[in-house]
């Protein structure tokens, strides 16, 4: 009886399946991809296990006392100093013990709590409030988080109001000061650079011509020419016997300088409005301000978002040039730190570790730029 | 304005004369706004100017330009704005702003090659099929994007000088060429009688070169049969140099580097501050430049790269021939403006001490000198000047870039 | 809203203009401190410890000022400033006076609009080298790399010295004190050179003090000292002669120990404002002087807690010492 042996289905060879496919479609599939994928095998080889080497395999880690928002982690209990630490690999708790000062600088440590609290409104405000999808108050609460943020913040910072002793702002440094220059510059910089964009787009000739001289020059110069005008030339236009603080004069070049880069993006926003949305505003009879603040600037502002997002990345990149001009943002407390007598020579660390916490909180925000791009650019295509 | 009021006269007078209509008039409020901007910038100035008068007669600070030519008394770290303008201490003020700007300008031009190439590269690798040179390119991206360029420049710059070797253990190449953590050591030309006739010997190569080229390109165009040109470029460009360089017996010594004391001397020294600065402003530049030139490629429609495959050309040619031209039409603008922004980050070598224009000038002189007003406008000015200089670039390039198109 | 903005920033110019100009010790009495500039972290000089506290010579003199005028030696803002800030700080009236290790000359003197109030450390510029170099005179710097700070008249004084000594050299510049000594530190030059004083301040910092010579030549002469504004000499007194009370203070033999001893030594007890008028010169209560020399102590006492030889700068008194023990230091008599 003739039986139909059911043979087995042959698999596919090997080289059509898988990983093996996978390899060759994306890494060989010619021989100047093969010699392309070696080269960068090579590079990484080079690269990554040096490095390796010395964050984790050849640094020392648990020693000292970590500082971390205010809550102490002990390793162990004698002083820990740069003897510590070989010379061969990383020294984290140089970072354990200087922790403070990157976060905070010389702010009094019995008033942590103060900058804590504006570190988790911080995160509120521009992490958490734009994450969570769309509910009943959303704009309400995000509006009214923008306005109350600066003077909150302030208040608790600054003191000087009942139980809040006054800390004077050469106290305020690390983290804290870069989060404060870049919070205050771009939301004090918005309205600034949303006029100087509606000057330029004016008809009135001569607030137009203000505004476009300002932006231009603004534009054409470096940030470091203009901290130094605010830090040295400043004092000098105003009566003699008054002065603006140090960190206030940085911070009103600052806010002037994104301004005129604002304008820009939001002038693109504006451009973009079809005019008849202009002609419609003109028709039924709205007047200049009605006209802006209802029908234009809504519409412009919404196109805007993801380049204001991406100029905002552009500011808080900036924050550390005030290094410069000698305030003690995070990147200039790597130079403070590592001449401790007790931690010479540790900027390698410290750089490492600025990169790190910076490359973090820039990076969330491109992809958050990103998302928006993309969210509005399917919004406007429906 | 007096037409205007006229007739805003004019129409009231059926109603009797009302300063409402003036009120309402538009072009009435117009000229008021315009006015009284113009009175506060005005006046904001005038009392600034005021103050700025008061304040440095009053403190009895110095004003004007004299400076420029007083004795500037300080020693510059030796680089190629002190070669060209042969500064010592006994020089003028006025020749630090010009080493500055030298050194400023030499570090914005190689930049802007470097991070061009760096760029086009890596905007090329981020497009590729391989799987890994793609991630590597867009690692690249996100890495080097994401970190303020001051960081960047201090992190170089102290990564320079902590891992290199002292001058007497440089890493030597051919010991003509030596690398140490003071910079890089390269052989110094030093032309002798006759060089210019082999400077000339070039030039006329690259015209005769330039003529053949339109030659066959026009015969090309005429009958279709196409010349490859480049060994007649080869003979006339390099060839026709060295050959008269030979003939001449050698016009050029080379001034190499021998150890010192202390530091290598003799040769040409590119000092670390200007390497990390360099390499650091092109690294991150760079990043900016090939997400230029990836959105260009991405902009060039699909079609057109299927109609080039579809006639027979190889992927080289069709990048070549059809892609990149296409996409260096959206790229190149933003790619320009990169350049701009490049070359006014230089200004933060002065975290660095490498001494252009703010280092130098912006720096030290203003210490020394204390007249911030007069060295700051100077500075901005300069900047200013760049900057619009490169506008006029974009512009034309725009212009050049709408004709050739649709 | 923009012409309010512009209206706003003219208003805080114009109430500038409106506002009184007063002196400066009224000034210093309202607010209830003094606010003085000071170096961003020189060990011995003016330094923050690490419960942030200011401790240092040039600290010493900002409370000392305080204590004369306020009464109390703690009633100090310190602002830390560069070398290149400093004037302008000065000048714009951000800080009441400066004592950040400056170095008097005629031209800050009399060009910047700026009075030196007196020298409370006599230093020198010296260079400072590894041992491992084996040099032992600034003479064989021939060739060599040398670290230097930005803004300062130790650029000068290199430049001068190189070409009078025909020696040269590459400066290698730094921003900041602490880029300086990292520069110096990875070999990126050969030599360090700054104030004597700041030397051995450095060498004391490192890791193996040992490792590290500072050389015999002083190439400059760096009186470095307390500034006012021009303008106002009541001020100026005021500053001169609080230094000048810790000096007179030391000569006389009063710490602040004594202080509250009753002598027959008719200069002593017009020092101590028991008896004499000096007060009503400068503006200020009968005990200034005895409130400066209690708070702070004399010059000697400042020098050995900071930056004396049982500290780890050990600086000796050398021409720091007073006249009568074979130093520089000499204050006009109180009377």
């Amino acid at each position: 009886m003739p039986v139909f042996d059911q043979q087995e289905t042959r698999k596919p060879p090997i080289s059509q399946i898988g990983a093996v496919l996978w390899l060759k479609t994306n890494l060989f599939s010619s021989w100047i991809n093969s010699v392309l994928t070696l080269a960068s095998l090579y590079l990484l080889y080079i690269l990554i296990p040096p490095l390796l080497n010395w964050m984790v395999f050849d640094a020392s880690f648990s020693f000292g006392t970590v500082n971390f928002f205010g809550f102490e982690i002990k390793f162990s209990e004698e002083m820990a100093t740069n003897d510590n630490c070989g010379r061969v690999g990383a020294c984290w708790p140089y970072i354990y013990e200087k922790l403070y000062m990157y976060t905070y600088g010389f702010y009094p440590r019995t008033e942590t709590w103060r900058p804590n609290i504006v570190f988790g409104l911080t995160a509120l405000l521009f992490v958490i409030v734009p994450l969570v999808k769309n509910y009943k108050y959303k704009n309400r609460v995000t509006l009214s988080l923008i306005i109350l943020y600066p003077l909150i913040s302030y208040v608790l910072i600054a003191g000087g109001f009942g139980i809040l002793t006054p800390v004077d702002t050469d106290q305020w440094g690390g983290l804290l000061l870069t989060l404060i220059i870049a919070s205050v510059g771009i939301i004090v910089s918005f309205p600034i650079g949303v006029l100087l964009a509606l000057g330029r787009q004016s008809n009135l000739k001569v607030i137009k011509l203000f505004s476009t001289l300002f932006i231009e020059f603004i534009r054409a110069v470096p940030l470091i020419t203009i901290l130094f005008m605010a830090s040295f030339v400043l004092p000098l236009f105003l009566e003699s016997g008054n002065y603006f603080d140090k960190l206030l004069r940085a911070l009103i070049g600052i806010a002037l300088f994104q301004a005129a880069y604002f304008a820009e993006v939001v002038r693109g926003g504006l451009q973009a409005i079809p005019r008849g949305q202009y002609e419609a505003a003109d028709a039924i009879g709205l007047s200049y301000l009605q006209k802006n603040v209802l029908i234009i600037l809504p519409q412009a502002l919404k196109i805007s978002i993801p380049n204001i997002v991406g100029s905002s990345i552009s500011l808080f990149k900036d924050t550390t040039l005030v290094l410069i001009i000698g305030l003690f943002d995070m990147l200039a407390m790597v130079n403070l730190t590592s001449n401790d007598p007790y931690w010479l020579g540790r900027e390698p660390e410290g750089f490492v570790f600025v990169t790190m916490v910076m490359w973090a909180i820039l990076y969330t925000m491109s992809r958050y730029s990103r998302k928006l791009e993309l969210r509005f650019n399917t919004e406007n295509k429906n | 304005m007096k037409k205007l009021i006229l007739d805003s006269i004019g129409k009231s007078q059926h109603r009797g004369l009302n300063f409402r209509d003036l009120l309402y008039n538009n072009e009435a409020r117009a000229f008021f706004f315009q006015v009284v901007t113009f009175i506060l910038v005005v006046g904001l100035f005038y009392t600034a100017i005021g103050n700025l008068f008061h304040n440095i007669e009053e403190r009895g600070i110095n004003t004007g330009f004299t400076f420029l030519k007083n004795r500037a008394g300080f020693d510059i770290l030796p680089f190629l704005g002190n070669y060209l303008v042969d500064y010592t201490p006994e020089s003028s003020n006025f020749s630090v702003f010009y080493v500055g700007l030298i050194n400023t300008l030499v570090v914005a031009f190689i930049g802007i090659i470097l991070s061009t190439l760096i760029g086009l590269l890596i905007g090329i690798a981020r497009l590729s099929n391989n799987y890994l040179v793609a991630k590597l390119a867009g690692g690249y991206i996100e890495l080097f994007r994401n970190i303020p360029i001051l960081l960047q420049i201090l992190f170089w710059y102290n990564l320079f000088i902590n891992i290199f070797p002292h001058p007497k253990q440089s890493f030597a190449f051919f010991d003509i060429m030596f690398l140490n953590q003071r910079g890089l050591y390269l052989p110094k030309p030093i032309p002798e009688d006759g060089f210019m006739v082999v400077v000339l010997a070039l030039l006329v190569g690259l015209i005769a070169s330039y003529f053949v080229k339109k030659f066959y390109k026009k015969k090309h165009e005429l009958t279709g049969v196409h010349t490859s040109t480049w060994p007649f470029s080869i003979a006339f460009i390099i060839g026709l140099p060295i050959i008269v360089f030979l003939v001449l017996g050698s016009p050029l010594q080379f001034d190499i580097s021998v150890l010192g004391k202390f530091n290598l001397k003799g040769g040409m020294n590119v000092v670390p501050e200007f390497l990390a600065l360099t390499f650091a402003l092109s690294v991150y530049t760079a990043t900016y430049i090939a997400e230029a030139i990836r959105s260009g490629i991405e902009a060039v429609d699909k079609g057109q790269k299927e109609a080039a495959a579809a006639i027979g050309l190889t992927p080289t040619q069709s990048l070549k021939l059809i892609i990149l031209p296409q996409a260096l039409r959206v790229a190149i603008p933003p790619t320009i403006n990169q350049y701009l922004n490049l070359t006014k980050n230089s200004s933060l070598a002065t975290a660095i001490g490498y001494p252009e224009l703010m280092s130098a000038f912006g720096g030290t002189v203003l210490n020394q000198v204390g007249q911030a007003v007069e060295i700051l406008a100077m500075a901005m000015l300069v900047y200013l000047v760049i900057s619009l200089f490169i506008s006029i670039l974009l512009n034309y390039v725009n212009k050049k870039m709408a004709i050739q198109g649709r | 809203m923009k012409q309010l903005l512009k209206l706003s920033a003219a208003t805080l110019l114009v109430v500038g203009a409106l506002g009184v100009q007063a002196s400066t010790l009224s000034d210093v009495q309202a607010k209830g401190h003094v606010s003085c500039g000071v170096s961003k972290g020189l060990a011995g000089f003016s330094a923050a410890d690490s419960a942030g506290n200011w401790t240092g010579v040039d600290v010493d003199v900002c409370r000392a000022v305080a204590a004369a005028t306020l009464g109390d030696a703690q009633k100090v803002k310190f602002v830390p400033l560069t070398a290149k800030e400093r004037f302008t700080a000065l000048q714009s009236g951000e800080i009441d006076m400066l004592s950040r290790n400056t170095t008097w000359t005629i031209t800050r003197d009399a060009s910047l609009g700026l009075n030196f109030a007196g020298v409370n450390y006599y230093d020198g510029q010296g260079f400072m080298v590894k041992s491992s170099l084996g040099v032992s005179s600034a003479m064989e710097l021939s060739g060599a790399a040398v670290c230097i700070q930005a803004g300062t008249t130790t650029e000068l004084n290199l430049a001068d010295w190189g070409k009078a000594n025909g020696i040269d050299y590459n400066s290698v510049v730094s921003d900041t004190n602490a880029q300086t000594l990292t520069n110096y530190d990875s070999g990126r030059c050969d030599v360090l050179t700054t104030d004597a004083s700041g030397l051995y301040s450095m060498r004391a910092a490192a890791n193996d003090p040992s490792e590290h010579v500072v050389l015999p030549e002083i190439i400059s002469k760096e009186p470095l000292g307390p500034v006012v504004r021009q303008g106002d000499d009541q001020w100026f007194n005021i500053v001169r002669w609080s230094l000048n009370a810790m000096i007179t203070a030391e000569e006389l033999g009063v710490t602040s120990a004594t202080v509250d001893d009753v002598s027959n030594n008719p200069e002593r007890e017009r020092l101590m404002g028991r008896s004499g008028s000096t007060h009503e010169y400068v503006g200020l209560t009968p005990d200034w002087t005895y409130q400066i020399v209690k708070q702070v102590g004399n010059y000697s006492e400042s020098f050995e807690r900071n930056i004396g030889l049982n500290t780890p700068i050990g600086i000796a008194r050398g021409v720091n010492a007073l006249w009568t023990d074979g130093g520089i230091l000499y204050s006009p008599p109180f009377r």
